[in-house]
């Protein structure tokens, strides 16, 4: 069993999006400009005020790594992948349903979320060419 | 030209042996360590005004001077992060002599980080809610959190596991003729380091690892003015700063445009030389932070002493070696020697400057030592 996120203030729209099916990020509601991972102030622009918004769940594996030895829930080895989605900010994930040797950096990827216990995990997968 | 206008020096350099089972106490360790700097700076106790330890150090001052016998301190401070900030301890202290807040600091560090708290394994679900972006993936060690920017540095150069064993087998050659290090006397081959076992695969096999060690380190730093009074082998601290950029994260630092450059430490590289007012020409030794041999690549590259994606040929080359043109932490490193949250590559480049290294390179004027995010550049 993956030990669940304890969501605060600044995150917890990540896992409610999950709950619902998106990558959610937050977008300033000033300037529009998206940012991940989470921060309660526009870089930009410094305003406080923004609001959830979905991405597309596309995008690219940046970089990878067998995650195995000794993490607590990874009785099987879990692939985490970097993902570059199309709206130009980086996620932390898992790449399901692909074995390792078939890995690169630079494949075509789309987010999944697969039901836990008590909270929804994004997941990517690889999408055809 | 130089830092603090050449006012701030490091007067004296001490350290415990370096174990897997200290058998004593993290404040014992600190205490021994800080009584030798103190009396390798020609001082006494009493004459510590300032002390500066890491945000992650256990060992209370106040409790430390009730070791000592410290009897009034004016100043203490510590540094954000972890190893990234190792060369933080010595600047802020060096900051604090040169206007005057103090006269003489103590910098320290100690632990029992094998026999006591181990760094490598899966990190205790930690209050910073930050971690839920990671840690619920999977990445909950060091080496898997790190591996993700190796990994990209890997296949943007084309380099494999076995490129990275070659400094490995550098550093261990270094330790191997180092009394201090851990590794004494236990040199390498690339084929040992291939046939050690997969940490994070595909990209850091066991060798790739800095050490988990037990000991304890300890420098003095005052002012030249001071240490021209002392029976000390001053060494002056001719650059100091850190090098933290917007979008940086010393552990998750998945969002700077291409993970695999290092702006940090190019940034801080920049900012040391401008200080110090010199070259990477100028440079005889480089002490390089490694918690995973292929940081040591990275930085090579990023500090600006090989251009990107070279540092592979720079190493297979010979130049980090003995008798190279850069010699890269030849007290073994904290692969080779120990892992004091890389104190001890700060004290092995006072050595050098001193001329009284193990495995001391010829006319040492200036070394650079790279934390990352923090670094230093000493000379005579």
């Amino acid at each position: 069993m993956i030990s669940p996120p304890v969501p605060s203030f600044d995150d917890a729209h990540f896992w409610d999006g999950a709950r619902a099916g998106e990558i959610r990020v937050q977008r300033c509601s000033e300037c529009g400009e998206i940012r991940h991972p989470p921060a309660p102030m526009c870089a930009a622009c410094n305003s406080t005020r923004w609001e959830p918004h979905a991405l597309d769940g596309r995008g690219t594996i940046y970089s990878w790594i067998v995650s195995r030895h000794p993490s607590e829930p990874d009785t099987e080895a879990r692939i985490v992948v970097l993902v570059e989605l199309a709206e130009g900010v980086r996620v932390v994930s898992n790449l399901i349903g692909t074995p390792v040797e078939e890995i690169e950096v630079g494949r075509a990827v789309e987010a999944v979320f697969v039901e836990q216990e008590t909270f929804t995990l994004p997941q990517f997968r690889v999408v055809a060419p | 030209m130089t830092a603090f206008d050449g006012r701030a020096v490091i007067a004296g350099i001490g350290q415990t042996e370096f174990s897997k089972d200290s058998g004593r106490s993290t404040m014992q360790l600190a205490a021994e360590a800080s009584l030798l700097a103190i009396r390798d700076a020609g001082l006494d106790p009493a004459a510590i005004d300032g002390m500066v330890t890491f945000s992650l150090d256990t060992n209370d001052e106040l409790t430390l001077m009730r070791s000592l016998g410290v009897p009034n301190l004016r100043f203490a401070a510590r540094t954000r992060g972890g190893g990234g900030g190792a060369c933080a301890t010595v600047q802020l202290a060096a900051a604090a002599v040169a206007s005057g807040q103090a006269n003489a600091v103590l910098v320290y560090r100690a632990f029992n980080e094998r026999s006591g708290h181990r760094f490598g394994q899966p990190h205790p679900r930690p209050p910073d809610p930050t971690w839920n972006l990671y840690k619920t993936f999977g990445l909950d060690t060091p080496a898997k959190i790190y591996g993700l920017m190796f990994q990209r540095y890997m296949t943007t150069y084309g380099l494999t596991n076995e490129d990275f064993g070659r400094y490995t087998v550098v550093a261990r050659d270094w330790a191997a003729t180092n009394p201090t290090a851990w590794f004494h006397g236990r040199p390498i081959t690339i084929d040992d380091h291939q046939a050690s076992r997969w940490i994070v695969e595909p990209i850091i096999r066991l060798l790739d690892c800095c050490q988990e060690s037990d000991g304890g380190v300890a420098i003095v730093v005052t002012t030249a003015e001071r240490a021209a009074d002392l029976d000390a082998r001053a060494v002056t601290i001719e650059g100091a700063s850190q090098g933290q950029l917007l979008g940086g994260d010393e552990l998750f630092g998945y969002y700077h445009d291409d993970l695999a450059w290092f702006p940090e430490a190019h940034a801080l590289s920049t900012e040391l030389l401008r200080q110090a007012d010199l070259t990477h020409g100028d440079i005889d030794v480089a002490m390089i932070y490694e918690n995973f041999s292929p940081i040591v690549f990275m930085q090579l590259e990023s500090l600006g002493f090989c251009g990107p994606g070279e540092a592979r040929d720079f190493i297979v080359d010979g130049h980090i070696g003995r008798g190279g043109s850069l010699p890269v932490n030849p007290n073994g490193g904290l692969l080779g020697e120990a892992y004091i949250h890389g104190m001890n590559n700060i004290t092995e480049a006072v050595r050098q400057v001193r001329g009284t290294a193990a495995n001391q390179v010829d006319d040492v004027e200036h070394v650079l030592v790279s934390a990352g995010r923090s670094g230093l550049i000493l000379g005579r």
